[in-house]
């Protein structure tokens, strides 16, 4: 009954309270709010705050994990700068970004238009069909596309040589390689990036589009004045995503061209990877890890504003 | 002017269906392909002309996988960890999204901005220090490197606030006046009535984890504690020894089960993620 009483009371006691000792008291009444996001807290500062401390502290060392560690100052940084490999995966992420990113956006965006229009039937069928690789884990999937894409005989060859189109090296040159792994990522991702799509349509209500008709606009009219400009911000979202993921792939990578031919499709992530887990160069590795770090966010901060700015 | 209407609509129609069963044509054959080679035997999998279903097809890659390399182990070992990680994060992430919805409390913007900024900060960045951590922690070669250290994380919890805000604060006062205490609210109120979020939250974790790559290839060193695209790499990179009728076979394995789950739960599942991306 207590307990009761005092539950009750609080909330006017705070207002007409002394100030004074407003803070500590507010404090103590939230107790349990405190209580019930200090999980996250306590894991943030031994898997979240601490390894990023010693990441930035390793990046100024050289070591292999065991034995002494020897401070290099600047080294590991200014020898990243010399690094052709790096800055070659860095190279890689942004060739993959223009390879599949306007594609599969687009494609995308016009499967989720289609199967939001009512048009076509079998829009549970279709949906779960192109969203089922998404669910795949990657590494599989890598596996799977190198048997399709075999050179000698391999089973998109075939086909293609039923066209009378000669064995494409698929894995073996180094632009060939790029479109094979580009053709991995879309399929693998439309699927994810089209269910955004369709949510985002499914916010714009539909008599929008239905009214710009009737004003005498035809589908693809309405298509480009409406539900592109309504649906910026779930294509940057999307776009957003894809960049960040195109410097972050890994086990499509290592499952596919296990970054070859002559590291064409290798990645940053596959390379830091690399250096730390098979070279044990920690301290570079941790250097490297910074710079990709300050490129990723300095893209996404440019992709917002450039387009956040048009849609306000 | 009817008939022409009729044919500009018949050739739309033709062109909608063409795209979307191309697109759908490039979906399933890798599915195809994969399954078809699983069953085959070695000499026929680059065979000329391609068989798609072999009159000598056998289970026997499956076989050889299960009794040599052990992936039924390997597959348990998956579900576990990717079963840990659920409820783990479910609890913990509910728990936390409740305290950030049905709270106010002094720090509150500023824990919240901190827990946000944690999704900026890419994996690469922590991968060397974490190793070390677990290294030292003599967690290699167990399952809390993969359960425990985002048990609590920013997506998880931001996820549960959106949907725990939307309950209405009369109930948990009710609750509070008939003597409910805190944590009691948030276990007998709250619980019940985000289940729905809990399943779309718990099929987009379940599903990360039992996909996970790079960091399980990090800390699993012995094939007996693999989870199963671990095990799909170490088959395929060992040296001399080309076997594709076994590498289907555990891609396969791999994914049959997240399939299963995945049709059952869509509607769900598809609106953890969107809600994700249209909200956030």
């Amino acid at each position: 009954m207590t307990r009761l009483a005092t539950t009750l009371k609080s909330p006017s006691q705070a207002k007409r309270g002394a100030p004074r000792q407003g803070l500590w008291h507010e404090i103590v009444k939230s107790r349990w709010a405190y209580v019930f996001i200090s999980p996250f807290y306590i894991l943030f500062a031994i898997f979240f705050l601490y390894p990023v401390l010693l990441s930035v502290y390793l990046s100024f060392n050289e070591w292999n994990g065991l034995g002494p560690m020897k401070f290099v100052g600047l080294a590991n940084f200014e020898r990243l700068l010399d690094d052709q490999v790096f800055w070659q995966a860095m190279q890689n992420g942004v060739i993959l970004f223009f390879m599949y990113v306007p594609i599969m956006t687009s494609l995308a965006l016009v499967l989720a238009v289609i199967l939001n229009s009512k048009r076509v039937h079998g829009f549970q069928f279709f949906r779960t069909l192109i969203f089922m690789p998404y669910i795949t884990n990657k590494v599989a999937a890598g596996f799977t596309f190198r048997l399709l894409l075999t050179t000698n005989n391999g089973i998109v060859n075939l086909l293609l040589g039923v066209f009378g189109i000669p064995p494409v090296p698929w894995l073996q040159d180094i632009w060939w390689a790029r479109v094979s792994l580009s053709l991995l990522i879309v399929w693998a991702w439309l699927g994810y990036n089209m269910v955004i799509m369709l949510a985002g349509l499914q916010t714009i209500p539909g008599e929008l589009t239905e009214a710009a008709q009737l004003d005498g606009a035809n589908p693809a009219q309405a298509f480009w004045h409406i539900t592109i400009p309504l649906m910026r911000p779930v294509i940057l979202f999307s776009v957003v995503l894809s960049t960040m993921g195109s410097f972050d792939l890994f086990a499509e990578i290592q499952s596919l061209t296990g970054g070859g031919p002559m590291r064409a499709t290798i990645t940053p992530i596959v390379y830091i990877f690399g250096q730390a887990f098979t070279n044990f160069r920690l301290g570079a590795a941790s250097a490297m890890s910074y710079v990709y770090f300050a490129f990723i966010f300095i893209l996404t901060l440019l992709q917002v504003r450039y387009f956040g700015r048009e849609e306000s | 002017m009817l008939v022409r209407t009729r044919l500009i609509r018949l050739a739309v129609n033709v062109l909608l269906y063409g795209l979307l069963i191309a697109v759908s044509a490039f979906m399933a054959l890798p599915f195809l392909w994969m399954l078809s080679t699983s069953v085959k035997p070695a000499d026929e999998i680059f065979g000329i002309p391609p068989i798609l279903i072999s009159s000598r097809s056998s289970l026997s890659a499956y076989f050889y996988l299960i009794e040599k390399y052990n992936v039924l182990r390997v597959l348990l070992n998956t579900f576990v960890v990717a079963s840990m990680a659920t409820v783990l994060q479910l609890f913990f992430c509910s728990l936390g999204g409740y305290g950030f919805a049905k709270y106010r409390f002094p720090g509150q913007k500023l824990l919240f901005g901190l827990l946000l900024a944690t999704m900026i900060i890419p994996f690469a960045v922590l991968m060397v220090p974490l190793y070390l951590i677990v290294r030292d922690l003599h967690w290699i070669d167990t399952y809390w490197p993969l359960t425990i250290p985002w048990a609590a994380n920013a997506f998880g919890i931001f996820f549960m606030r959106q949907y725990i805000s939307t309950i209405s604060n009369e109930l948990l006062d009710a609750a509070r006046i008939d003597g409910a205490g805190e944590f009691g609210i948030y276990w007998r109120v709250i619980f019940p009535i985000i289940i729905p979020g809990l399943t779309s939250l718990g099929l987009i974790v379940f599903m990360g984890t039992w996909n996970s790559f790079m960091w399980p290839l990090v800390v699993l060193k012995t094939p007996e504690y693999f989870t199963i695209p671990i095990t799909i790499s170490s088959l395929t990179g060992q040296v001399g020894r080309t076997v594709w009728n076994e590498y289907m076979a555990t891609a396969v394995l791999s994914i049959l089960p997240l399939l299963v789950i995945f049709l059952i739960f869509q509607r769900r599942f598809v609106e953890g993620i969107t809600a994700g991306a249209i909200r956030g």
